[in-house]
C-alpha cells in the first residue's frame, strides 16, 4: 500500500498536469459576446448544411445581400444595388467597395468562383440544389451533364457588376443570395491552402468578423474584421460560441452567467422558463405536420385522412402539450408578405364521427388498428400520445405509436413505408414555394407519395408566372393539398432563445431565426 | 512469461480483426445513411456525395480498401465533419477523455480503497454502514443525475466551481473537479465494496492468523499482509474500469460539456458517419483489449501462485 499511495498521487499530478497543459492552449480572452451553440461540423460555405455552422459563418461571411436583423429578409450586404429585368430573368447586382480580411478586394469574380465550386460535382455540396433549381444551367454542371461552365448563368461582367440568368422569373431569388450557397470565396486563399483553408490564420473572410480560433467540439473565437466595409456599424469587439448542444446545461450557463444568447429550451423546463422576462419567442418560417402515405390502407381514403384531421383539438395541442408559443394551424404555409394562407380542416368531432361514418367505419367499427411513427424525443413522443388519445376518445380507433432513431425515420419515410409519420420543414427562403413544391409528383421529399396533376400543373405554372397571378397558383395548390389531406399541419414552429434584451441591443426575435452579430450591441 | 506475452499478444490481432469487419457491415446495414436528413437531397447531389466518399463501389471493395487503409494508420475523412479526418478527430479528442478518465479513476481509487479499508476495519459500525450506503448510492444512481446535481449544488448554489469550464477554456483545474467526480462515483463505490469484501476475507485467512500469532503488530499485519492480498480483486478491476470510465463518459462529456471522444462517438452513430464510427469502435476495442492484457500481466506480479501457460 505504502507503494501504492504514490503512484496514485502520481497519477493524479500527471493527469492534473497535463489538463492544465491543455487548458494552457485554450488562451483565455476577453469575450464580449457568448453564444452556446450546437457543435459545428463545418466552417467551410461551400460545405456547411447546418444551423450552428450557419450561426458561425454568419458572423464571418456576407452574401451580395444579407438577414435583416428583424425580418430576415435580405438587406443589401457586398451588392450596393440590384436591377430585375422586365422578365424577371435576369437580375444584376452592383457591387460596392469591399475587402476581404487580407485586403483583397472583393469582387464579382469571387461570387462566380464559389458558384462554380459549390455546383462542381466533386466538391458534393449538399446546398449545390438551392442556386441549381434557379440559375440557368446549374442543374446540368451540378449533375455533370454539362461540364462547361460557361453554360451556367452567373457573368461577371466586371469587378463590381455581377449577372445572373434565372431558369423562370424568381420573385425570391434576391432574397435567396442572403444563404450561404450564394457567397463569394477566397481562392487564392483556397488554393493555397487547399482543404484547410478555413483553419485560423489560413481563413479569409468577407464578414463582420474575423476567425481567430476554432477548436472543433469546443469553441470559435471571433473578432472584429475592421476591413469590413460596414465596420464602424459593427459593435462586438468578440465573439465566442460554444459548441455546446446539451439544453440543459446551456441554461445552467445562462443563469450562471456565463453565456449571454442561448436558443432551444428543453421541454420538462419549459413551464419555469417561459415565466422569464429574457424568455423571447417568435413563430418561425416552419411547420410541424403529420403526413400520410396515401398508398396505404386505410388512409389510402382522403374520407378517413379528413377524419384524422378534424378530430385533433390543435389549440390544446399547442396549450397544454408543446407550451412553448408554437401556433396551431391548419395551414402548411406559415403567414408571408402577399400570401393568402388556404385554411385545411379545423376541429370538427361531428364532422370526423360523419367523414368516418361515411368511409365505412361508424364509431369507429371495423377501423385497422393504425401506426404513428417519429423520431425519439420527448416532445414527439407527447405529441404522438396526445394524438393517439384525440383518435381514440373522437374516433374511437386504436392507434399504436412506434418511435425510431431519426435516421431510421427518415428511410420509412422516403420509403414510403408507413401509414402516419412525423414531419417538419423549416424554409429555406420567405416564399410559400419552399413549402408547396417538395409535395409535387415524385420529388424527392414528397414523403407521402401524393400525386396530383393539377397540384403539379400549378406550382410549374406558379415558377413562370410573376407577381399576384404566381401566388394565385400557390394559393390554388396549397388549398389542393389540404382538400386531399396529404398532411396535417399542426402548429408553426416558435424559436425559443433565452437573451437579455435589457443588456443587448440589436438582437430581435426573427422568422427564419438568424441573428446577425454584426447588429448585436451592449445597451 | 515472454511466451506468454507473445502468444496472448498475437491472439490480439484476430480478435480485432473481426471486430473491424463486423462493425464495418453492421453500421452499413442499419437503416438510412450518411447522407439522409429532413430534407432529402436531390438524386444527383446524393451521387456526388457517393462518389466523393467512394460509396459508388461495391460493398466489398468499400471494404478492402477501408481496412488497407486502417492497416495504414488511415481511418479516412468523416462524413459529418468535413474538413477534417478522423485521425484529426479522435486525436483531438481522445486525450481529453483519456484526461479526465485519470483523474476520474485516480479519485475512485484513493477514495475507493480508503473508504473500503476504513469498512472492513470497522465492520458492522456505523462507519461501516454510512460508508457501504454512500456506495450504494453511487453504484444505484446514474451519472445523469449525479452531474446535474453536483452542477446545481457546486456550481449554481454556492459559486465554489463552473457549470462547465474545460469548453471555454477559462476554468482551468476547476473545471475538471465536478466532471471527474461524477463519472469516478460509481467505480469508487465499486472499488469500496470490493475492497471491503476482500478485506474480510483475507481478514480471516491462515496467514494473517499466523502473522497475529507471531505478535505482529495490527498495523503491520494490515499494512504488510492484509492489503496486499486483498488488493488484487481490485487491480483485476482496474483494466476494465479505465476502459469503461473512458467509453463510458459520454454522459458527463455532455453534461459538463467536454470535448471528448464520448461526445461524437453516440453522434457519430446517429449521423451514420461511418468512417468515424469505425475509427471510435477501433479505438475503444483496442483499449479494451490493451487493458485486459495489461491486467493479465500485471496480476502475475502480485500474485505469485498465478502461472502463465
Amino acid at each position: 500500500m505504502k507503494r501504492i499511495l504514490p503512484v496514485l498521487l502520481a497519477l493524479m499530478a500527471t493527469a492534473a498536469l497535463l489538463f492544465v497543459s491543455c487548458g494552457q492552449g485554450l488562451s483565455a480572452d476577453h469575450a464580449e459576446f457568448v453564444m452556446s451553440n450546437g457543435a459545428e461540423p463545418t466552417i467551410d460555405p461551400s460545405l456547411l448544411n447546418d444551423v450552428p455552422s450557419t450561426n458561425v459563418d454568419l458572423g464571418l461571411f456576407e452574401g451580395l445581400m444579407q438577414y435583416d436583423p428583424k425580418t430576415n429578409l435580405g438587406v443589401p450586404g457586398i451588392a450596393e444595388s440590384y436591377t430585375v429585368s422586365p422578365d424577371g430573368l435576369t437580375v444584376t447586382f452592383k457591387l460596392r467597395n469591399a475587402e476581404w480580411s487580407d485586403g483583397h478586394p472583393v469582387t464579382a469574380g469571387d461570387f462566380v468562383y464559389a458558384m462554380k465550386r459549390i455546383l462542381d460535382p466533386a466538391t458534393a455540396s449538399d446546398y449545390a440544389y438551392m442556386p441549381a433549381m434557379v440559375i440557368k444551367g446549374a442543374d446540368a454542371f451540378n449533375s455533370g451533364k454539362d461540364t462547361n461552365f460557361d453554360d451556367v448563368g452567373i457573368k461577371a461582367i466586371d469587378d463590381h457588376t455581377l449577372q445572373y440568368t434565372l431558369l423562370g422569373p424568381t420573385p425570391y431569388f434576391v432574397n435567396m443570395t442572403t444563404h450561404n450557397s450564394f457567397w463569394p470565396l477566397p481562392k487564392w486563399a483556397i488554393d493555397k491552402n487547399g482543404n484547410n483553408w478555413t483553419k485560423p490564420g489560413n481563413i479569409v473572410t468577407d464578414g463582420p468578423y474575423i476567425l481567430k480560433e476554432w477548436k472543433p467540439q469546443q469553441y470559435v473565437f471571433m473578432v472584429k474584421n475592421n476591413k469590413y466595409w460596414d465596420a464602424k456599424n459593427v459593435h462586438l469587439r468578440s465573439i465566442k460560441i460554444l459548441s455546446s448542444d446539451n439544453q440543459d446545461t446551456n441554461y445552467n450557463m445562462y443563469t450562471s452567467g456565463s453565456v449571454d444568447w442561448m436558443f432551444g429550451i428543453s421541454n420538462a423546463k419549459i413551464d419555469q422558463i417561459k415565466l422569464r422576462p429574457d424568455y423571447q419567442t417568435s413563430a418561425q418560417v416552419a411547420t410541424y405536420y403529420y403526413e400520410f402515405s396515401v398508398d396505404r390502407k386505410p388512409v389510402n381514403n382522403v374520407l378517413v385522412r379528413r377524419a384524422l384531421a378534424a378530430a385533433i383539438d390543435k389549440q390544446t395541442l399547442v396549450d397544454k402539450v408543446t407550451k412553448s408559443g408554437q401556433i396551431p394551424t391548419n395551414s402548411m404555409v406559415p403567414p408571408m408578405a402577399g400570401y393568402t394562407q388556404q385554411q385545411g380542416q379545423g376541429y370538427d368531432v361531428a364532422l370526423a364521427k360523419k367523414l368516418l361514418a361515411q368511409a365505412g367505419y361508424p364509431n369507429g367499427r371495423g377501423f385497422p388498428t393504425i401506426t404513428i411513427v417519429y423520431n425519439t424525443n420527448d416532445t414527439h413522443k407527447a405529441i404522438a400520445e396526445y394524438i393517439q388519445e384525440q383518435w381514440k376518445t373522437n374516433l374511437n380507433i386504436n392507434v399504436v405509436l412506434r418511435n425510431m432513431e431519426f435516421k431510421t425515420l427518415i428511410d420509412l419515410r422516403t420509403k414510403h413505408d408507413f401509414q402516419v409519420a412525423r414531419a417538419g420543414w423549416v424554409g429555406d427562403y420567405l416564399d410559400p414555394n419552399t413549402f408547396l413544391d417538395l409535395f409535387t409528383t415524385g420529388a424527392g421529399n414528397n414523403d407521402c407519395a401524393y400525386s396530383n396533376p393539377q397540384y403539379d400543373k400549378d406550382i410549374t405554372q406558379a415558377a413562370l408566372t410573376q407577381g399576384d397571378a404566381r401566388m394565385k397558383l400557390l394559393e390554388q395548390a396549397e388549398d389542393l393539398l389540404l382538400k386531399d389531406q396529404a398532411v396535417i399541419p399542426l402548429y408553426f414552429y416558435a424559436n425559443q432563445d433565452l437573451i437579455d434584451t435589457n443588456k443587448w441591443g440589436g438582437w430581435y426575435s426573427t422568422p427564419l431565426g438568424y441573428h446577425p452579430f454584426k447588429y448585436i450591441y451592449k445597451k | 512469461m515472454t511466451k506468454f506475452i507473445i502468444r496472448r499478444f498475437l491472439s490480439l490481432i484476430p480478435t480485432m480483426f473481426v471486430i473491424v469487419t463486423l462493425s464495418f457491415f453492421l453500421i452499413r446495414f442499419a437503416p438510412g445513411g450518411p447522407f439522409s436528413g429532413e430534407k432529402v437531397l436531390p438524386e444527383q447531389v446524393i451521387q456526388n456525395l457517393m462518389k466523393k466518399y467512394h460509396m459508388d463501389q461495391p460493398m466489398y471493395k468499400q471494404y478492402l480498401e477501408y481496412l488497407g487503409n486502417v492497416l495504414r494508420g488511415d481511418f479516412g475523412p468523416s462524413f459529418r465533419y468535413k474538413e477534417s479526418t478522423v485521425n484529426e478527430l479522435i486525436g483531438e479528442s481522445f486525450p481529453t477523455s483519456i484526461i479526465l478518465g485519470s483523474v476520474a479513476l485516480a479519485f475512485a481509487l484513493v477514495a475507493g480503497l480508503g473508504v473500503g479499508v476504513g469498512s472492513a476495519l470497522k465492520q458492522n459500525k456505523w462507519q461501516d454502514y454510512t460508508a457501504m450506503s454512500f456506495a450504494v448510492i453511487g453504484i444505484s444512481v446514474p451519472m445523469f443525475v449525479v452531474g446535474p446535481v453536483l452542477q446545481l449544488a457546486f456550481a449554481m448554489k454556492l459559486h465554489w466551481l463552473p457549470v462547465t469550464g474545460w469548453i471555454t477554456g477559462r476554468a482551468g483545474l476547476a473545471a475538471l473537479v465536478l466532471p471527474a467526480l461524477t463519472l469516478g462515483f460509481p467505480y469508487f463505490a465499486y472499488i469500496a465494496r470490493l475492497s471491503r469484501a476482500s478485506i474480510l476475507e483475507v481478514l480471516r485467512s491462515d496467514y494473517v492468523r499466523t502473522a497475529r500469532a507471531k505478535g505482529l503488530s495490527e498495523r503491520v499485519v494490515i499494512w504488510r499482509h492484509v492489503l496486499k492480498g486483498a488488493l488484487l480483486p481490485v487491480v483485476s478491476y482496474i483494466g476494465p474500469a479505465f476502459a469503461g470510465i473512458i467509453t463510458g463518459s459520454l454522459v458527463v462529456e455532455q453534461v459538463f460539456v467536454v470535448p471528448g471522444i464520448g461526445q461524437i462517438f453516440v453522434q457519430s452513430a446517429l449521423n451514420r458517419d461511418y468512417t468515424l464510427i469505425m475509427g471510435e469502435v477501433i479505438v475503444y476495442s483496442l483499449l479494451l483489449v490493451a487493458m485486459n492484457f495489461l491486467v493479465d500481466i500485471v496480476y502475475g506480479f502480485l500474485d505469485p501462485r498465478i502461472a502463465y501457460k
